[in-house]
């Protein structure tokens, strides 16, 4: 018989919910972020080009997602990893509201689904999770549903 | 920036997202640690790397996804919205070690690309999907994805 990777300590964590991590957007936030991604897009740091477009005032580019992801949407697994690699395997994301400089976000993840498949270099275990980010208004800006790969 | 705004009208299924060329470097991986708060040492740290099985820190996904954001956030202009982003992960890229304190030494440039694939009008919303990838040197797309975007409509702006 198989080893069995997915143990039912594993299993229960289906349909689990993270504490929500709470993270106030700041301008700096931002302009760091564009800089390290070397986008000068000027809607993402130029108060008055972006007073006169779209938004009325700077938002934060798409991607700026991680950086409220890795303060807030760190993953704390409520179990042991059965193997010590980690990999990001990427995801999909929507998003639905700009974020501001001010805005507060809330982020809950919710693990979505573990599975295991047979890999190229053996067994490897695959982890989703889907994450909401609210503001303080309770709207909801952003979703999206990533996948974390054990191995 | 003032670009010229790309609308709805302007495309069509197989039309080229206009193609933007990113360098990752060593220095960019430490400023995206920062900017993102991903502080893995894989990224950054050459025994971490090679006990992970990689030869040495490769470039955060996560930036990889942020470099096709800007590719579509600049060739959709402020007129345009950014509704979904997907991409996977499947290659991995080495960023260039550095000359000078500012400066890489020579290597690889990637690409990031797209086309459309579909366009459509939805709750009155002038959509456009598009495949999109970044490319290593050797023309790899080690990171796949797509897009769904909103484009301003022309006959709608009078």
């Amino acid at each position: 018989m198989a080893e069995q990777i997915i143990t039912d300590e594993i299993r229960a964590a289906i349909g689990m919910q993270s504490e929500p991590a709470v993270i106030e957007i700041e301008k700096g936030m931002i302009k760091k972020f564009a800089e390290a991604v070397e986008d000068p897009n000027p809607l993402w740091q130029d108060e008055e080009y972006a007073r006169n477009a779209r938004y009325g005032g700077i938002v934060a580019p798409p991607g700026f997602f991680m950086t409220v992801m890795m303060r807030g949407e760190r993953v704390e697994f409520p179990f042991q990893l059965p193997f010590t690699r980690v990999l990001d395997g990427g995801g999909e994301w929507e998003f639905l509201k700009p974020i501001r400089p001010g805005d507060v976000l809330t982020v809950v993840n919710r693990f979505a689904d573990i599975f295991e498949r047979e890999g190229r270099t053996g067994k490897m275990v695959f982890m989703v999770t889907e994450t909401t980010w609210r503001n303080q208004r309770n709207e909801v800006v952003a979703r999206g549903k990533s996948t974390l790969i054990n191995y | 920036m003032a670009k010229k705004q790309l609308y709805y009208e302007d495309v069509e299924v197989g039309t080229e997202v206009t193609p933007l060329a990113k360098v990752a470097t060593t220095q960019m991986l430490v400023k995206w640690a920062g900017g993102s708060g991903d502080f893995n040492p894989l990224h950054f740290e050459d025994s971490f790397a090679a006990s992970q099985g990689v030869d040495s820190p490769i470039v955060h996904g996560a930036l990889k996804r942020a470099w096709l954001g800007h590719l579509m956030t600049d060739w959709i202009g402020d007129g345009g919205f950014l509704k979904k982003l997907a991409c996977q992960y499947r290659g991995m890229d080495y960023p260039r070690k550095m000359k000078t304190i500012t400066d890489p030494q020579e290597g690889e440039t990637w690409w990031c690309r797209g086309t459309v694939t579909k366009k459509y009008v939805e709750d009155d919303q002038h959509i456009v999907e598009c495949d999109i990838w970044v490319e290593n040197a050797k023309g790899e797309k080690t990171t796949p994805g797509s897009a769904t975007v909103v484009l301003p409509f022309k006959k709608a702006k009078s």
